[in-house]
């Protein structure tokens, strides 16, 4: 790969192993240490991976980098748990009820810690990962002309077009040192599939320079090659797979969960203040040992009201050919 | 307000569609006035028909069943920088006198602020739809003669500002409030009120705006909200979670 400033250095072996499965706790120690930047909640309000956040934010991760484009409490929790010093991102807080206290504390009050924010729309953190993940150093849009966010951006900058001469705001390449992506299903090599609307995912799935699959269902490598278009990232780029059922609560997961609307209102009520929110920080992530106590505290009651009452299945394709 | 952003949007258009209010109104028009508008989502989604279950965000599992397509973002953005979405919907936290739009930072520079959860796609839209439409509660500290910070540009310093600047949509074409509706200045491109809602006076209006307000000479009421149409915000919103209260019906 070509280098220029800011490039994806070049990523470890891609060579396809065995099997890539790992507990979740070992993954994110080899692979996400402190000061990592890391892409979170790629496809917007669905598939977050909120386990792994609970994970980092057990294992003490500290100056982390969290880039997405709109991040649904997911970000809020590991700035208020003091585990970021920056973030990249168009929109951060709890779409339901609007602010992310959190983030606000930490922007306003420098609380736990001082936090950066470089400000993006949702097309230009799309873009930025799309030139990571085409290995171009930067992408042209039309959007942001006359915004404060491209006035006051350290990083976007605007050229003239040298075809025609109008004016365009050139994004530069953003590629995340991890990707951790949750989706439906995954095989042990690390292919792995999702359905619904998948937002930025497969971007940040090119642009990463390594890339951890968490997957409701581990499935035989047969059941991902039967449906080759559905394929979000093959394995060979992919650095390890975790199995996590219900590793996405409460964001929601075609097929399998519905949104747990009750969480995000009750994060909301519970954490206005520093101290309400290292309380809930202490009751549903510090003192819950793993996402096995996780789901138990949960409840099988209040997850199988998640589940969709009855399935919804696709019309079959045939690939014979 | 769901009503009457509902009838911002024509029959066959592609919408840009985000969550509350703007959601209700997209269900609204399809069922009446606009049978086949589209509307597409940030998130990836593109739909033909109203979502068949109650939505708290776009990404909740009804708004995937029966999709039209789901995709990733980069596909609905494109299409709209491409010029093929004509209708998009913003909402903010602050708008000032030409309609621009501030979702990131209230407050002074220099000082005690409260930062705002940022632009999401809403800087886009206000950028690259081929016009879009701003729903907002109306209120003094909202309506500002210029805001802290421009997220979302609508027609900035005013005039012919977003040619200068090189924006290729259209810009704000209307701001629709819980006191009234407003369209901006052929020229100046300066918000003006064209129809306040019922039983709301004009000095009500003036009272929680930031500036001398313009008002259209020929000033109408906004058509109430028909029974046809209150009923059907009730089936999309069974519950009142995002208009109860706040959208008089209007």
């Amino acid at each position: 790969m070509r280098a220029w400033p800011g490039s994806p250095r070049p990523a470890p072996s891609w060579r396809a192993e065995a099997s890539k499965v790992l507990p979740l706790a070992e993954a994110l120690r080899r692979h996400v240490p402190d000061g990592t930047s890391v892409c979170l909640g790629a496809a917007l309000e669905c598939l977050i991976p909120f386990a792994a956040a609970h994970e980092l934010i057990r294992q003490g991760r500290r100056d982390l980098t969290l880039i997405g484009p709109i991040s649904d409490v997911c970000f809020d929790q590991l700035i208020a748990a003091g585990c970021v010093r920056r973030v990249i991102a168009a929109w951060v807080g709890n779409v339901q009820h609007g602010t992310g206290y959190g983030f606000r504390r930490a922007v306003e009050a420098a609380v736990p810690r001082p936090l950066e924010v470089e400000d993006h729309s949702n097309l230009t953190i799309a873009l930025g990962l799309e030139a990571a993940a085409l290995g171009v150093p930067y992408l042209p849009t039309r959007s942001l002309l006359g915004s404060d966010i491209l006035a006051r951006s350290r990083s976007l900058r605007t050229a003239s077009c040298p075809f025609s001469g109008e004016p365009l705001v050139l994004v530069p390449a953003i590629a995340p040192d991890v990707a951790i992506l949750h989706v439906q299903r995954a095989d042990a090599g690390g292919s792995c599939q999702a359905w619904g609307p998948t937002g930025v995912a497969a971007a940040a799935g090119k642009a990463s320079r390594q890339v951890i699959v968490v997957c409701e269902e581990l499935v035989s490598p047969h059941v991902i090659r039967s449906d080759p278009n559905r394929t979000l990232v093959p394995g060979f780029r992919v650095a390890a797979v975790v199995p996590l059922p219900g590793g996405a609560h409460p964001s929601p997961v075609q097929g399998y969960f519905g949104r747990d609307h009750a969480a995000y209102a009750e994060y909301h009520r519970r954490t206005a203040t520093a101290e309400d929110a290292r309380i809930w920080l202490d009751e549903w992530v510090l003192s819950v040992p793993d996402h096995a106590a996780y789901l138990a505290k949960l409840g099988a009651a209040r997850l199988n009201g998640l589940r969709p009452r009855h399935p919804r299945l696709a019309a079959p394709v045939d690939y014979a050919g | 307000m769901v009503v009457a952003a509902a009838r911002e949007i024509g029959d066959g258009e592609v919408v840009f569609v985000g969550m509350r209010l703007p959601l209700l109104a997209f269900c609204l028009a399809r069922s009446t006035h606009a049978p086949t508008a589209i509307g597409v989502f940030e998130n990836g989604i593109i739909r033909d028909s109203p979502p068949l279950g109650f939505l708290v965000t776009m990404s909740d599992g009804p708004n995937v069943s029966d999709a039209l397509w789901c995709t990733e973002m980069r596909e609905i953005m494109g299409l709209m920088q491409a010029g093929r979405v004509s209708l998009g919907f913003i909402g903010g936290a602050q708008v000032d006198r030409f309609g621009n739009l501030n979702t990131t930072y209230v407050g002074a520079a220099a000082g005690r602020g409260t930062r705002l959860p940022g632009s999401g796609g809403g800087g886009d839209i206000a950028c690259l739809s081929g016009r879009h439409v701003v729903i907002m509660a109306h209120e003094r500290r909202r309506f500002v003669e210029r805001v802290d910070y421009r997220t979302s540009p609508g027609h900035g310093e005013g005039g012919d500002w977003r040619r200068r600047v090189g924006l290729v949509g259209g810009g704000p074409a209307a701001v629709i409030t819980t006191l009234g509706v407003f369209r901006f200045h052929a020229t100046t491109r300066e918000m003006v009120l064209t129809s306040r809602h019922p039983g709301i006076a004009v000095d009500a209006v003036q009272a929680e705006t930031g500036w001398p307000l313009a008002v259209a000479p020929d000033l109408t009421e906004t058509r109430p909200p028909s029974p046809e149409e209150l009923a059907l915000v009730r089936r999309f919103d069974p519950d009142g979670f995002w208009t109860g209260g706040r959208s008089r019906g209007a």
